[in-house]
């Protein structure tokens, strides 16, 4: 049996929450006020994910970076991978919100995309 | 002189909510002035997600959330000026500006509405003893520098203050290769949301010191360290807890404040607790058609806030610009009176006759408080006995209003807001 302690993300109360697993499977949760605490702590514990924001260089455009995210959330342990992924990656202006600026990004099947327009810049 | 209907000083997310839904009851002639040289104002280098979950129902990041108004904005065909700093507004309503292309330019207004947003504290303003060194940054100023110039201002980072900017930017550049060795704060609690101290800090193991604060900078060039103390109850550094850390890097935090040169020089009258104008329920300056919304009114924590109070002046500047057509009378009035732990309630001022079917009022409480309530009285009698199961000064609260609860009542009647004991 083990236990992990967690502070709830849902709202300004913060629960200090302890989660007791056994095997991997979550047996218990406690310290939660509410409904909210207990399906965080559950997901926290088994598959914690996070949407990954970064910025990529941009060759030709109005702005030197553009700003990603990954389209959807991603495992926690992959963070560093995809940010080391990201390192390489140079985009060429122009850039729409929406285009895939590195598919499957550190093997996680989740694709990283611009997060905002960056226009080419005007010829000098 | 060029003439518009509504002017609204600033592109940022107040600005834009205010300009679209202007449009929207029937506004004419509207500009935008922007003084950077794209709309959107600081979503552009709040490049996190989390924003617009109330507005559109789903997570998107600063860039993602200003492109959706951007996109209306150019689709209502309203007009904006990019690059172009406003320099004066009468009390006459000439806003007076600059740009490039015009030089010096005067526009009549039929309304203006206030949208500058707010500046982070800087050093100055946190009169912290040592040397003067580069490495020292706001936070803000590190985001821009990642986020938009593709800089990473330091390697090894200490950050003062537990504000959301600077729990995001822990995390930003901890993830662009940069050592965040500690987050101090100097009161008890953090200022930031929680979400935010568990995904900025905790998920990277970055230590969030409470009761303490930066006592001393070191080096003469560059930062090379900082000295941190634990601080008592009266926020003073308690001797012998100093803590030396060694660093190139400082980043700054600790609130911000409204930016209202231009509201002060017009002659706005001014709330000391908010640092933004006082208004009245259409978010009306002491100014007749001089409106303010978002961040340059009171600092938010959360920009679909800032959209849907921007959205209520836009609706209010629209309605005086027809009304003072038809020249349609004033109201009497009802103060709103923060007590008990209410620091300040926007609006402060409420004119029953001009409330719209519902009105919010916004407010901030001064301590953390758990299982209280929120209660209103009206000349004594009270309107609301709302139970929080915890309020914090960090976090934005609302109440509701009905008009019909204070049609009708005397003139000079005093609505209280208050915090009551469970």
């Amino acid at each position: 049996m083990e236990s992990r302690e967690l502070i709830c993300i849902g709202c300004p109360m913060g629960c200090m929450m302890t989660v007791t697993l056994e095997d991997g499977r979550v047996t218990a949760v406690s310290g939660n006020t509410c409904k909210r605490g207990d399906v965080y702590a559950r997901k926290e514990v088994t598959n914690p994910t996070r949407i990954v924001t970064s910025s990529v260089r941009v060759d030709g455009g109005e702005l030197p970076v553009v700003s990603v995210k990954t389209r959807e959330d991603i495992p926690k342990g992959k963070i560093s991978e995809v940010m080391e992924a990201l390192k390489a990656v140079c985009v060429q202006a122009p850039v729409q919100i929406g285009d895939v600026v590195l598919a499957d990004v550190a093997g996680t099947g989740v694709d990283m995309v611009a997060t905002k327009n960056v226009r080419a810049a005007a010829a000098r | 002189m060029r003439q518009y209907d509504i002017v609204i000083i600033g592109g940022g997310p107040a600005g834009l909510a205010a300009a679209l839904e202007a449009k929207k009851s029937g506004g004419q002639r509207i500009l935008i002035l922007e003084r950077d040289r794209e709309l959107g104002g600081i979503l552009n280098q709040c490049i996190h997600n989390g924003f617009g979950l109330h507005t559109f129902k789903e997570e998107l990041t600063g860039p993602e959330y200003a492109a959706r108004f951007i996109e209306q904005v150019e689709k209502e065909q309203i007009e904006y000026l990019l690059n172009t700093m406003v320099l004066d507004i009468s009390p006459e309503k000439v806003v007076t500006a600059m740009n490039r292309e015009e030089g010096l330019f005067e526009i009549q207004a039929g309304a203006v509405i206030l949208a500058m947003g707010c500046r982070e504290r800087s050093r100055g303003a946190l009169n912290i003893p040592g040397y003067r060194p580069a490495g020292v940054f706001s936070a803000g100023t590190a985001q821009r520098l990642v986020n938009m110039e593709g800089f990473l201002p330091g390697r090894e980072v200490v950050i003062l203050g537990s504000g959301d900017i600077g729990l995001i930017m822990a995390r930003r550049m901890t993830l662009e290769g940069a050592k965040v060795k500690v987050v101090a704060e100097l009161l008890p609690y953090s200022g930031g949301l929680k979400r935010n101290i568990v995904q900025c800090l905790d998920d990277y193991g970055i230590p969030l010191k409470l009761s303490h604060t930066v006592v001393d900078i070191q080096g003469k060039e560059r930062v090379t360290g900082v000295t941190l103390a634990k601080v008592d109850e009266n926020r003073r550094p308690i001797t012998g807890t100093e803590e030396f850390y060694s660093c190139d890097t400082l980043l700054l935090s600790c609130g911000l404040i409204p930016e209202n040169e231009l509201s002060r020089e017009m002659g706005v009258v001014m709330n000391p607790v908010t640092s933004g104008p006082v208004v009245n329920e259409s978010l009306e300056t002491s100014i007749p058609g001089v409106f303010a919304c978002g961040n340059v009114l009171h600092v938010h924590d959360l920009v679909d806030f800032v959209s849907q109070e921007a959205a209520s002046a836009g609706r209010h500047a629209a309605a005086y610009v027809a009304a003072e057509k038809s020249g349609e009378a004033a109201a009497s009035s009802i103060t709103v009176k923060p007590q008990g732990g209410v620091r300040y309630t926007v609006p402060s001022i409420l004119r029953p006759q001009r409330m719209e079917e519902e009105q919010i009022l916004r407010f901030r409480v001064g301590d953390v408080y758990k299982n209280h309530y929120v209660s209103m009285y009206l000349n004594g009698e009270r309107l609301a006995h709302r139970k929080r199961p915890v309020m914090a000064p960090g976090e934005m609260e609302e109440l509701k209003l009905k008009r019909e609860q204070l049609l009708g009542c005397p003139a000079g009647s005093e609505l209280i807001v208050t915090i009551e004991e469970a």
